[in-house]
């Protein structure tokens, strides 16, 4: 829990801090018409960002939780079954961080406009995905052919559900690319989708920093946290 | 205005109901007297405010009603009055925690004389386990749970062989001495909640927690489980005896330890067979029952029951009732068994028994009687066959005109009410949910059908035999 | 002066920019009805919804409390669905009908309205979410029709019992149960992030975050602890469903089934608790908050006065949100976890009241000075406050650790916490369909049915609870299907059971009325003028009543003021709606019209 804290008191503070720069010293009850005559604002974020940010907080406390229910397991354990990490879990990683890699590209190659280079890394970005996707399928069969089933080994268990959570965020992550894609297809320029692929690239490095942290609790950093746990 | 005053009546109406209501806490029987005095604290300190802030709203509504000649006050905020508000709250706050907070220190921190009790919840009754003249507990593992092996002893740690083992759900404690209460469950969750005692907690699985209290005043206690544990949970009900010390190390010398249960011989069904003679006039030969001598079937029961109830009969936990003359005729009989090993022996050879066809002489509704039977199949097995683990007998198969007349008897509280009946209370209560005899006729027609389904196919369908008298 | 206009434009929102797109308005009944994307329809598909399965669960409260009150007299009440009855009675109030209708209800109608949005900023999302929480619903429906029936295991959903086969509906109904709560709480994740996102980003020019009504700002913050606290309960769901049916260890120890070993080893069943309450704890405040902020409102609008500490009524409403997030263990003070929690979290705990009691004061100082009109809404404001104030100080009790333990699962607690997040939410939600009855209807409801509906709910509900009580303080658990021959239970509890539980239907029936009133007004009710209260806020400006579809016309609405200009000194009318610039106020003769600043 104290890891979920930790993230909600983060944000907590964050929205305290921006709120008071919005109201301390203001008295509310004073009216006035100097507001409402401005000309409008420069829009410095459409609604789309915030709500990807506000989302992100969700996801956030969904996976920090899912890290604090594990970490308490492990807590309440008195012993605990190391996973393996056999190449594939590596392989996987590498083919995530080349989908981020491939999105940004797609991503700056949409700001130039530059079409050819687009097509090529935003095809390459969801190869690598949908690779990275039946790979952890693949890596959960290895596991649980070897012995790690996860009704028998509790850490297989978070595997399979912390690994199915963050791949069906990268499956929600690939219906909003071929949401883009299917726009282009009916004629949209590639400028106007600049704003939503940039926010796909953002989701893609933001799942790819979750599967990092997700990767170092359950596999490389498992024995030391299960220490740490039990000191 | 008439809001105004159905507030003042209400607040009026509050106080003396708190005043004059026959509804208090219960006469304290430990040293809690602490945690009645932060209750009181926080009555008085919440009272006050419950009563100050609706009295100021009730003549706020009145003083300020609508008029439309008057205008309302405009005042943003007046940060003087709410700030001397929130000081005064947060005094009145920390009053109240101050106190709990210390009543909690001491409430956590067991003291070094405290004797050891372990309370282990089960679904739906209770059992405890004194550590012995060791003075501490041997292992235990839910692992290791049998029939035979309740609180899943470990056999093999020396340190549990003196262990004091309490079947059933009533144990004695001395009075003025504090007692360390470790409470584990071997299935779901329960919680030790003594009404007089002040504390509770709960029973986890998989895990210890522990309370402390030290009992003022003998007397018997309720013990209720105050965690929802299914659908017995309103019937998992213990007993405390709070007695002198000296009755109670008596008592506590007169129960089994684990080394004794270990050494029981295994029961000898030759010896049974000698045994069973007196018995087989009523029960018959093979135990195949006789509903003109009112003796019920025992081929089929299960041992463990019938060494209960031998045990019961002649301790005069039941049979004992005016109401019961039945019972009264095996009290007889059950008086001629010297000991448990003999019940034990004779129990074997009624195991021995092949069994009978079931015969059916009750109807009635078996679809409304397998409404009512979801309740009971929790503990006697969705099949009926009977569940050493809820302590629950085997009914498929059983003589129908025995059950019919078992489940009037708990109902009527002829049987099961007696204190030295451990599990009987509860059958005793779960009986009340046959609302009529129709009812009881339905829920035993649904028992004939599992005793049908489990019978072994006779060879000749009309060998079932079937009577109407 | 200068300093607070300059941080007043600073901050003013960024919507008037580009108009937003609506989605073009549909004609078929079936767009504009059913699949459709306006808020408004949105909310009140989610209303009906909720309200539909709020009967369900009224109806099975009577089931209890026939048992209760009449113990031994109804053959169809057996113990499995007395606690069927209870589980599910549980759950559906508090998360189907009191966060559905809140959030999904309310917040749909009023926050594009009141910060002066077209609609919300993701309408198709925003329909979706309504979809989805129609699923949970009936597949929470279908639970009931499993074999075994829905699950009996308490709304809490403890393991092991509520997967231990001596409990009730652990067949299908557990099942169907947390696939449906896994539902819900997608679908509330779509329309929650509507909710801050148009909040953040669709105010209309002037709307600063301080000039929001309270209402916005409760129902913000009970948005953000639910897009926070659920994921809690979606995980735990989620673990709960594995170990069930695919037999993991997440929750589940070495134990025992009725005597059959299982399989499971090693889980934790705390682990479970701390999740549940992670969640469980912000969930009051995801239904109390928006109480706190509609009643402000409420009470502001008919006293005629503004809000007393509207500054300090947004600080409490941030600091209890974020409280709400380190109290959560208070529920398990006796539940077998570390003791010394108890020190650390009766301390959270009793802070939190703090802010609270401020909100209080606040209340009633808004009425005091005031000129109060005893509208049917307001009625059911001061009715909330009489209710909130005592579920709040029974709160006191429980929070605080020692006093908690021979309290805790007794009826106290169930007469602390309906008074507390039953009962008041509910006469906040009368008195805002009461006042916003008008603006989306366009139609005037009966006052004398709805006079009839306040005394008899918040006096019926009084009668019910107050003396629940003492029936706790006596000892008596709560979950009890009956009590049976125990010597500390007095015969007299009985005869209160009986009381409280004829006051029971009492109320229920009571409830007939109301909907009644509601449909029959809706059909025949005299036509509403525009803006009855005379309110400040923008609902009641709009240019057609109800609201059409864009909600504002052609302009958006521009915000020189706060909600709460109620009898402004010199003033001629004793409001000014937020969108009247200060020169165009009327003035009493001898004032000048001038801005304040």
């Amino acid at each position: 829990m104290t890891i979920t804290l930790a993230f909600l008191a983060l944000l907590m503070a964050a929205f305290a801090g921006w709120l008071v720069r919005q109201s301390v010293g203001v008295q509310p009850w004073i009216a006035d018409s100097q507001t409402a005559a401005l000309p409008p604002q420069q829009v410095s974020l459409t609604a789309s960002p915030v709500g990807l940010a506000v989302f992100l907080a969700v996801v956030t406390s969904v996976f920090g939780l899912t890290i604090s229910a594990y970490v308490m397991r492990m807590a309440a354990a008195p012993e605990w079954d190391f996973l393996p990490q056999p190449p594939l879990l590596w392989i996987n990683g590498a083919l995530l961080v080349l989908a981020s890699l491939a999105l940004q590209t797609a991503w700056s190659a949409a700001r130039q406009a530059n079409a050819q280079r687009f097509a090529q890394s935003l095809g390459f970005g969801a190869a690598c995905t949908v690779a990275f996707i039946a790979g952890q399928v693949l890596l959960w069969r290895e596991l649980s052919g070897a012995g790690y089933s996860m009704a028998r080994y509790v850490g297989s268990a978070f595997f399979v559900l912390m690994g199915a959570l963050h791949a069906l965020h990268m499956l929600g992550g690939l219906y909003a690319l071929l949401r883009v894609v299917l726009r282009l297809q009916r004629g949209v320029a590639l400028p106007q989708v600049r704003e939503a692929v940039g926010l796909c690239a953002i989701y893609w490095h933001y799942l790819l920093l979750v599967w990092a942290v997700l990767f170092t609790v359950l596999f490389v950093g498992a024995e030391p946290l299960y220490a740490w746990c039990r000191s | 205005m008439a809001i105004a005053i159905a507030l003042i009546l209400l607040l009026a109406g509050s106080i003396l109901f708190h005043f004059l209501s026959p509804w208090q806490l219960t006469p304290l029987a430990s040293n809690w007297g602490s945690i009645d005095d932060t209750i009181g604290i926080t009555f008085w300190v919440t009272g006050f405010v419950f009563v100050a802030v609706n009295v100021f709203m009730a003549w706020a509504i009145v003083r300020y009603r609508w008029r439309a000649d008057r205008r309302a006050e405009y005042e943003p905020e007046n940060k003087k009055l709410e700030w001397w508000l929130i000081g005064v709250t947060t005094v009145g706050i920390a009053a109240l925690l101050a106190p709990g907070l210390f009543v909690w220190a001491s409430y956590v921190t067991v003291p070094d004389d405290a004797h050891e009790v372990e309370v282990v919840g089960q679904q739906w009754h209770w059992g405890f386990r004194f550590p012995g003249e060791d003075g501490s507990f041997g292992r235990v593992d839910t692992r290791l749970v049998t029939g035979d092996n309740p609180f899943g002893m470990d056999a093999s740690d020396p340190a549990g062989h003196d262990d004091v083992l309490v079947h059933g759900s009533r144990v004695r404690l001395p009075v003025d001495r504090p007692v360390k209460a470790l409470l584990r469950s071997r299935d779901v969750l329960h919680n030790f909640q003594v009404a007089q005692f002040r504390a509770k907690m709960d029973l986890v699985p998989g895990q210890l927690s522990y309370l402390w209290v030290t009992p003022t005043r003998t007397g018997e206690f309720e013990i209720l489980c105050a965690e929802l544990c299914g659908i017995g949970h309103f019937a998992m009900r213990g007993m405390v005896e709070v007695v002198e010390p000296e009755v109670f190390e008596q008592w506590l010398a007169a129960q089994p330890t684990y080394a004794s249960e270990l050494a029981r011989a295994a029961p000898d069904a030759a010896a049974g067979k000698a045994l069973y003679t007196p018995c087989a006039a009523c029960h018959g030969a093979e135990g195949q029952g006789n509903v003109q001598m009112n003796a019920p079937r025992l081929a089929g029961q299960d041992a463990w029951y019938l060494i209960r109830q031998l045990e019961y009969f002649k301790a005069g936990a039941r049979g004992a009732h005016p109401d019961d003359t039945h019972g009264q005729q095996m009290r007889a009989f059950a008086g001629m068994l010297a000991d448990r090993a003999a019940m034990a022996d004779l129990a074997a050879y009624v195991e021995t028994f092949p069994e009978p066809p079931p015969v059916i002489s009750i109807d009635g509704n078996p679809q409304r009687g397998a409404r009512v039977w979801r309740n009971c199949g929790a503990c006697h097995g969705s099949e009926g066959q009977g569940l050493q683990a809820t302590q629950a007998p085997r009914l498929a198969g059983q003589d129908d005109w025995y059950l019919e007349r078992q489940l009037e008897n708990f109902r009527r509280g002829i049987r099961g009410r007696h204190p030295g009946d451990a599990y009987g209370w509860q059958m005793a209560e779960m009986a009340k949910l046959l609302r009529d005899d129709d009812a009881t006729r339905d829920l035993i027609a649904h028992i004939n059908t599992l005793a049908l389904a489990a019978a072994p196919a006779p060879a000749d369908p009309t060998a079932l035999a079937r009577r109407t008298d | 002066m200068a300093h607070s206009i300059y941080d007043a434009v600073s901050t003013a929102p960024p919507a008037e920019g580009p108009e937003m797109e609506l989605p073009p308005h549909a004609h078929s009944f079936i767009g504009k009805y059913v699949f459709c994307q306006d808020a408004k329809v949105i909310a009140i598909q989610y209303a009906i919804t909720a309200t539909a399965i709020g009967l369900v669960a009224l109806a099975l409260s009577i089931v209890m409390r026939l048992q209760l009150g009449f113990p031994d007299s109804f053959s169809l009440i057996d113990p499995s669905n007395y606690l069927q009855a209870v589980s599910m009675h549980g759950m559906i109030m508090v998360v189907y009908l009191l966060t559905a209708l809140f959030l999904g209800g309310f917040g749909n109608y009023l926050i594009p309205l009141m910060v002066g949005a077209r609609d919300m900023v993701f309408p198709w999302l925003n329909m979706m979410s309504f979809w989805i929480y129609l699923l949970a619903v009936l597949v929470l429906v279908a639970s009931f029709f499993a074999p075994g029936g829905p699950t009996g295991g308490g709304w809490t959903l403890y393991p092991p019992q509520v997967v231990s086969p001596g409990t009730p509906g652990v067949g299908g109904g557990i099942i169907l149960m947390l696939v449906s709560l896994g539902l819900f709480i997608i679908g509330f994740t779509m329309g929650g992030l509507n909710y801050v996102v148009t909040v953040l980003q669709a105010r209309t020019r002037g709307m600063t975050l301080m000039r929001m009504p309270l209402t916005v700002w409760g129902i913000f913050m009970a948005t953000v602890l639910a897009l926070l606290a659920f994921p809690a309960l979606f995980v735990a769901a989620l673990m709960m469903l594995l170990d069930h049916t695919i037999g993991t260890s997440f929750f589940l120890p070495s134990m025992l089934n009725l005597g059959e070993q299982s399989e499971h080893s090693g889980g934790s069943p705390l682990l479970f608790q701390h999740l549940f309450w992670f969640f469980g704890h912000p969930e009051v405040y995801i239904v109390a908050l928006p109480a706190f902020g509609i009643v402000s409102d409420l009470i502001a609008t008919h006293a005629r006065r503004n809000i007393f500490g509207y500054r300090m009524m947004v600080w409490a409403i941030i600091a209890i949100g974020a409280l709400s997030f380190v109290v959560w263990a208070h529920h398990m003070y006796v539940s077998g976890m570390n003791p010394y929690f108890g020190f650390l979290f009766a301390t959270t705990t009793l802070i939190i009241a703090v802010p609270t009691a401020i909100k209080v004061y606040n209340w009633v100082l808004t009425l005091w000075r005031g000129n109060i009109r005893l509208t049917v809404p307001m009625l059911f404001a001061i009715g909330f406050i009489f209710t909130f104030v005592n579920g709040g100080l029974t709160g006191l009790f429980l929070g605080n650790v020692t006093v908690d333990v021979p309290l805790s699962d007794t009826y106290f607690v169930v007469a602390h916490f309906h008074m507390v997040m039953a009962v008041a939410p509910i006469m906040v939600i009368f008195g805002a369909i009461y006042h916003w009855y008008p603006k989306i209807t366009g139609r005037m409801f009966n006052e004398t049915a709805g006079k009839i509906h306040f005394w008899m709910t918040f006096l019926g509900t009084y009668a019910i609870y107050y003396p629940m009580h003492y029936i706790g303080f006596e000892g008596v658990p709560r979950r009890y299907y009956a009590y049976g021959e125990t010597a500390f239970i007095s015969d007299s509890v009985q005869t209160l059971n009986a009381f409280i539980t004829i006051a029971a239907i009492v109320v229920a029936v009571t409830q007939i009325l109301f909907i009644f009133n509601l449909v029959w007004s809706w059909l025949y009710g005299d036509e509403a003028d525009p803006n009855p209260w005379k309110a400040t806020t923008l609902e009641w400006q709009t240019p057609h009543n109800p609201p059409q579809h864009g909600n504002f016309g052609p302009e958006l609405p521009v915000v020189y003021r706060w909600p709460y200009d109620y009898s402004v000194p010199g003033a001629k009318d004793d409001f000014i709606p937020q969108n009247v610039p200060p020169e165009q106020v009327e003035m009493l003769p001898g004032y000048a019209p001038a801005a304040k600043s």
